[in-house]
């Protein structure tokens, strides 16, 4: 008797609608590949980046993906190191995002730096004044550790759970995962840190210059305050959209209720200092270097005061205030909603902490620099989607994700 | 990188900086090398892993 490539106890779809659902997702994966061959092939002028843009949209997307990432670090953390067991019913499909959020990361550097071969540059001529050399190590490492902490899930397949080595090392694998998540959340503390720091050590760029602590800008805290904060959320949310796809309950309501909780006192604490620090930079540190706030808000296409407003108050302080409400919380109509917009508030202040450093300008007689990304970086931008989801659709079919799978669809 | 690579310079930025990804790296590596080990002892004696399995 063959053993099943599916889990035992629980059901999926037809091999057709799985074959059609690939299809669709390597469709548009393959439109990402297209575009990331032209720019190895071609080189960077296939980007909408010059002199002006060394960082770009990939830089945003970056940012903003190892920021949505968090979960994994973050969910770590908290099941293996503060001892929520309950969250071990979502630990699996977190460290999945993470892989599939980092590995894209890191694919996305590989063609932000235009000579890939020469990647290893950064590792063997190490400069340790460098806030990107910090965030090459970390997230290289961290990503080692991510595949470590998914690789103990892949070998629960039930073709490969059968040979009794595969077995025994999945089970000691899961036995040692504390030390392993442990070096996760070091690794993940610097690197979205010094993600932060590189902003705010600018300071030829009033824009995104801080004062900070040590060597350490203020950025640096609250990058890896707002990725905790934001990465539960994306769990959360990418949990949700398997389950309504799968028509299934995948994990139970009460775990993304604690989410939600931890992630509004995160996302309330995250905003207070966000807001201390934007009314310090506004009120000391921009004026020290001869810049009004609104000089970073007036004549130009598209960055208005009401960025602020949207990052500070719509996308940050709403969210904040409906996650940490148990009334919030129990209306999944709004839990959804104000995790969406937490999402949405945290991909602003990277954009803005990239982009629109770029595009201030610097000199009284400079204008404001705009940038618009080509299909290119466009396309291998959505790449990770499609890659994502055609990871999620492999590990949904033929990996043990979700432990309450069973428990809470007994008829299927 | 390492202390062959003509940039090197022994200071407190390499040794913390170097020192601090050497960690986390023996740190990893020291994990990876009992699971293999652990896993090598339990398939050929066949007691282990099978209390209170994950």
């Amino acid at each position: 008797m063959t053993t099943p490539a599916i889990p035992e106890g629980v059901k999926r779809c037809s091999t057709g609608k799985f074959a059609l659902g690939l299809a669709v997702a390597g469709a548009v994966l393959l439109w990402g590949v297209y575009a990331m061959f032209l720019v190895w092939y071609k080189g960077l002028n296939q980007t909408g980046m010059d002199n002006a843009y060394g960082f770009a949209l990939w830089i945003w997307a970056d940012l903003a993906i190892i920021a949505f990432g968090g979960g994994a670090f973050f969910s770590g953390f908290l099941t293996y190191i503060i001892g929520r067991k309950e969250l071990k019913s979502i630990i699996n499909y977190a460290v999945i995002i993470g892989v599939i959020c980092y590995s894209s990361a890191l694919l996305i550097l590989g063609l932000d730096v235009g000579q890939p071969l020469r990647g290893w540059f950064i590792f063997w001529h190490a400069n340790v004044h460098s806030m990107l050399t910090e965030v090459a190590f970390c997230l290289s490492l961290y990503l080692g550790v991510l595949v470590i902490e998914f690789i103990p899930v892949v070998l629960e397949n039930p073709k490969l759970d059968r040979f009794r080595f595969i077995h025994h090392f999945s089970h000691n694998m899961h036995e040692v995962m504390a030390v392993f998540a442990a070096t996760g959340v070091f690794l993940s503390f610097f690197h979205q840190g010094s993600l932060g720091g590189v902003a705010g050590v600018l300071y030829g760029r009033p824009f995104s210059f801080r004062e900070g602590l040590l060597i350490w800008p203020w950025t640096f805290f609250l990058f890896t305050w707002s990725a905790a904060a934001v990465g539960p959320c994306v769990t959360v949310l990418i949990t949700w959209l398997t389950e309504k796809i799968a028509g299934k309950k995948l994990v139970k309501q009460e775990i993304f209720r604690m989410l939600g909780k931890i992630s509004g006192w995160m996302l309330l604490t995250y905003m207070i200092a966000k807001i201390a620090d934007t009314w310090y930079w506004a009120a000391v540190t921009a004026p020290s270097k001869g810049f009004a706030l609104m000089d970073f808000y007036t004549n130009n296409p598209i960055y208005g005061i009401w960025i602020l407003i949207a990052e500070l108050v719509v996308c940050g302080l709403v969210p904040a205030l409906i996650l940490i409400s148990r009334k919030g919380r129990e209306n999944n109509f709004l839990l959804a909603g104000a995790m969406i917009l937490a999402v949405i508030g945290i991909g602003i202040n990277r954009w803005v902490m990239i982009l629109q450093v770029m595009a201030a300008p610097l000199l009284p007689f400079q204008d404001w620099y705009m940038y618009m990304p080509t299909w290119q970086e466009i396309a291998t931008t959505i790449l990770p989607i499609a890659y994502g989801t055609i990871l999620i659709m492999l590990a949904y079919r033929y990996l043990p994700i979700f432990p309450q799978e069973k428990e809470l669809n007994p008829g299927s | 990188m390492f202390p062959f690579i003509f940039e090197w310079e022994w200071d407190i930025a390499h040794l913390v900086f170097m020192g601090a990804a050497g960690f986390a790296v023996s740190i990893i590596g020291a994990g990876i090398t009992y699971c293999i080990l652990k896993t090598i002892y339990d398939t050929a004696t066949e007691d282990g892993g099978e209390k209170g399995h994950h």
